[in-house]
């Protein structure tokens, strides 16, 4: 019998194409390549967007200007040609639809490919779908249901239009347009997203979602997504990223922005598989995201990701904890193979006083990738009692990866407690002969391992999200992971 | 004028009073370049990002001091491990002091940078090792730029030092700013092993700025234990740069003592180019007051089969700033690797800082690294323990804070030097106990 050993799975890591490369013919209404004034104007007009929205990403896009690439963190790749783009895209189809039935089969057949499709999703109770391809909403279900309870789900560009004046009062309120180099450029030209307000005291009863995918060669996507859950409230939401395969580099620049004012709490989850490029590191997906929430007293945001994709990952969900005994956590997974790179990791800044965080990440390497893990606990010389536990395991497959962390603890106040622990290990020969010795082939005890490594994210998903998350592990991972 | 100005146009002046045909001044030429292109670090990059020069740059330092001074030993006794017999090598204001030092060339060679630089028979170590891993970034730079004297020690093959080497820079307060830039070189070959103390003291409250460069060279099977102990005045500042190679089965250990100055940045790096290395770098922060203690260190792990363990304590009180940033780099080649790195911090005061930054860079998979870094307050059940047997607030602390550093100690060789510190560990947290009990 032949033994399945790392060295197999490693080879079947290199051979394993990314299943979900198709790339589906939609018409689409694409606008010229470049960056300007002009562009930035007509994407705002062709979202027919009140005149602050405009003046706001005309804001933006001059702060964008005088910025740089940023080039601290630990990736390397050929920087994007800002001018070589296009700012936006649309599927040509542009009818809102009623039922299921008019939406374009194609794409319907895309969706089934990926095992999300609409129909099953709808008779599926419990998840509502915003159901982005190229930027544009295409359709949107169970808001029925939701807005019995007040809450409102719908894209951002309809949010703007029926809702200025909650986006108004928060969009740009946790990232500042001028945060940073690609924040700025979201703000300048985001074509669309999601919009989600929970009123006082309601408790969402389903798990929201999105899907967001990159569907049109040449473009990129710049997504914004602002979630506000009102005093007491409650909701979870889910975001789902599967792109087809491309050659040339793909930019996604997406920018999240959570609220959670008193009492409430946001539990956001992410499931990441752009596609990361072949076996040689060529194409892949370039993405480059802010994610920040802000606490508010008593409130709580929780961040769970699972990284599988993309060749450049770039990307700190963050959390300000502003705030009296407010809650921040982050569980992460990361994922690279073959020639992927991810520099990836958290913020966490203690305001206010008795505010908890929590940082699980686990980085998993193998090919010729890179792993990073970046990260911030700052203490505030106010932040009475402020507690912090951070672990940062890391798992290397082969001498061809690494794995690096750079975790920033920085504390002004002397009730602080903050725990901060680092491993960098290999699946030992040791735990692999326990489990042969148990009658558990090779195969099934790597699976084993790499499974109770991850185990403490992959539990803090929603249910509803697990089995996508196992699908994208398998792909990343492919005969590791159970 | 400006202090990087003043000091690059001093360079000229300083030329007059060297041999400026020696095939170091090629070093120094090339080196004062460097400083003039890079200048002094700014919080701009990301190796001083929680440390800034600005407070202590801003003096009219005197780069080269005019008189001698000498001192009596009797008045400065206090500052040397006097109980033990010892090597010393002596600087007052940056020069040699044969009055107050002991060094020989009996068997092994414990003298002065200056003749070492000087005279044809220590060139061939001079061309093999001099300059050779400090690092071309400004602050060593500066340092090789003015490099004249120092400490140099070179013990050939199977040596065992008989006793420990002090190498002490007193400055007299004579300029009413003054600027010190030794360079130290130790060179240990096959199967050698010395023990080595530095102290910097500045005497009186003038400024002080230190910008000191040690290169240890440590071959196969060497022993080098080092001692950095750091208990100067409040005015006085030092940039201390340690530069570490390793050949194979050597062991390195370095302990830093940081109890006071101004201001100080201790930059050390441990390269292990051979098999079976043991590094270690152990150190105890206690400060107070508006101090400044900024640890930044460097394991690089370029073979297999090596280890390196860093554990840094801190105890922080008043308005001082802590820094810990190590980084741990483990080549691709370097399989079976064990890095260990811990850093534990306690904050006493509310407008006291951490800021710490404890790096893993690892490109081998069959390693086992680990770092942890810790930032909490003093159990208050322990304290409540001892409360509970009669031992007083104060005290109860002491022992606890003591407690809390002594695994650092634990591995000090020379049992009256960790008498010292503990010495110094009971004045600084204001008790008036030996913690031997």
């Amino acid at each position: 019998m032949s033994k399945y050993t790392e060295d197999d799975l490693r080879e079947e890591l290199k051979t394993k194409e990314y299943e979900y490369g198709f790339y589906t013919d939609i018409e689409s209404d694409t606008f010229p390549i470049g960056l300007n004034e002009e562009i930035v104007i007509a994407i705002s007009k062709k979202k027919e967007e009140p005149d602050w929205m405009t003046a706001w990403r005309l804001e933006a896009f001059k702060a964008w200007k005088e910025m740089i690439e940023p080039e601290w963190a630990n990736v390397h790749y050929k920087k994007p040609d800002f001018q070589a783009i296009s700012y936006y895209s649309a599927p040509n189809s542009k009818p809102k639809y009623d039922s299921i039935d008019e939406v374009d089969p194609e794409l319907l057949a895309t969706f089934e490919k990926l095992g999300i499709s609409l129909d099953e999703q709808k008779k599926l109770a419990g998840v509502a779908m915003d159901v982005v391809v190229d930027s544009v909403s295409v359709a949107t279900t169970f808001k029925k249901t939701l807005a019995e309870k007040g809450i409102i789900f719908m894209s951002i560009s309809e949010a703007i239009k029926e809702h200025p004046e909650l986006v108004k009062k928060y969009i740009g309120t946790v990232v500042p347009k001028t945060d940073n180099f690609y924040a700025a450029l979201n703000s300048a030209v985001f074509s669309d997203g999601s919009f989600c307000y929970i009123p006082k005291g309601v408790r969402c009863p389903m798990e929201l979602s999105t899907y967001f995918r990159i569907n049109q060669a040449g473009t990129g996507q710049f997504e914004r997504t602002l979630v506000i859950a009102d005093e007491g409230s409650y909701v979870s939401y889910l975001e789902g990223c599967t792109a087809p395969s491309r050659d040339e580099n793909q930019l996604h620049a997406a920018v999240v922005e959570l609220i959670a004012l008193d009492d409430a709490e946001i539990k956001y989850s992410t499931v990441q598989n752009w596609y990361p490029g072949n076996a040689e590191g060529k194409g892949g997906v370039y993405n480059f995201v802010t994610k920040r929430g802000l606490c508010e007293k008593n409130s709580k945001i929780s961040w769970t990701q699972v990284e599988t994709g993309s060749a450049v990952t770039w990307k700190y969900p963050s959390c300000i904890l502003k705030g009296d005994n407010s809650v921040g956590e982050f569980y992460s997974i990361a994922v690279t193979n073959n020639y992927q790179q991810a520099d990836t990791g958290t913020k966490m800044i203690h305001l206010g006083k008795n505010t908890k965080s929590t940082i699980i990440s686990k980085g998993i390497s193998a090919g010729k990738s890179q792993n990073s893990y970046r990260g911030l606990v700052q203490i505030s010389s106010r932040a009475d009692n402020a507690r912090n536990f951070s672990q940062c395991d890391s798992l290397l497959m082969g001498n061809e990866c690494g794995a690096h962390t750079f975790p920033y603890i920085e504390a002004k106040n002397k009730t602080a407690q903050i725990e901060h622990e680092a491993t960098t290990s290999k699946i030992g020969e040791d735990q692999i002969f326990y489990c042969n010795q148990r009658g558990i082939d090779t195969e099934k005890a790597i699976a084993l391992i790499v499974n109770g490594f991850s185990k403490e994210v992959l539990n803090k998903l929603p249910m509803e999200f697990a089995v996508e998350a196992q699908k994208l592990l398998e792909i990343s991972l492919e005969g590791s992971v159970g | 004028m400006e202090l990087k100005e003043k000091l690059v146009s001093s360079f000229l002046a300083f030329e007059d009073n060297i041999d400026v045909h020696s095939p170091v001044h090629d070093i120094r030429t090339e080196a004062i370049k460097t400083f003039e292109t890079e200048g002094f670090p700014t919080k701009k990059q990301e190796a001083w990002k929680y440390t800034s020069l600005n407070s202590i740059l801003k003096h009219d330092y005197s780069v080269f001091p005019k008189n001698e001074n000498a001192l009596e030993f009797k008045d400065v006794k206090k500052y040397f491990i006097h109980d033990i017999d010892a090597y010393k090598i002596i600087f007052v204001d940056g020069k040699y002091s044969s009055y107050l030092s002991q060094t020989t060339h009996d068997g092994i060679d414990v003298c002065l940078m200056s003749s070492a630089l000087s005279k044809p028979k220590y060139r061939p170590i001079i061309e093999n090792y001099f300059n050779k891993i400090a690092p071309k970034n400004s602050l060593s730079s500066l340092n090789t730029a003015f490099s004249a004297e120092g400490a140099y020690i070179h013990i050939p093959k199977n040596k065992l030092v008989d006793k420990p080497i002090q190498i002490i820079h007193f400055s007299t307060g004579s300029e009413a700013a003054l600027m010190l830039q030794p360079r130290n070189l130790v060179v240990v070959d096959e199967n050698s092993h010395v023990q080595i103390i530095e102290r910097h003291q500045s005497l009186t409250d003038n400024p002080v700025l230190t910008n000191s460069v040690t290169e240890i060279f440590a071959d196969k099977r060497a022993i080098v234990d080092y001692y950095k102990i750091q208990n100067d005045k409040q005015t006085a500042s030092l940039i201390d740069n340690t530069f570490v190679n390793q050949k194979q089965e050597s062991l390195a250990k370095v302990h830093t003592f940081s109890f006071g100055g101004k201001l100080i940045r201790n930059n050390l790096e441990f390269y292990q180019n051979g098999e079976r290395i043991d590094s270690t770098m152990k150190g105890i922060t206690i400060i107070g007051d508006k101090q400044h203690v900024d640890h930044n260190t460097l394991v690089h792990h370029i073979e297999p089969n090596c280890e390196s363990h860093q554990d840094y304590k801190g105890i922080f009180s008043d308005n001082s700033t802590g820094v810990f940033n190590g980084k741990v780099v483990v080549e691709k080649e370097a399989q079976k690797t064990n890095a260990f790195q811990a850093n534990n911090n306690i904050l006493v005061d509310d407008k006291a800082t951490i800021n710490t930054k404890p790096q893993l860079e690892i490109f081998a998979d069959d390693v086992k690294c680990s770092h942890g870094c810790t930032i909490g307050q003093l159990d208050e059940s322990a304290m409540f323990y001892l409360r509970s047997r009669g031992i007083p607030k104060k005290e109860a602390r002491a022992l606890l804070m003591f407690a809390f550093s002594n695994n650092v100690l634990d591995s000090v060789t020379i049992p009256e030097i960790k008498q010292r510190i503990t010495k110094i560990i009971a004045n600084k947290l204001g008790v008036n106990i030996g913690f031997e009990l």
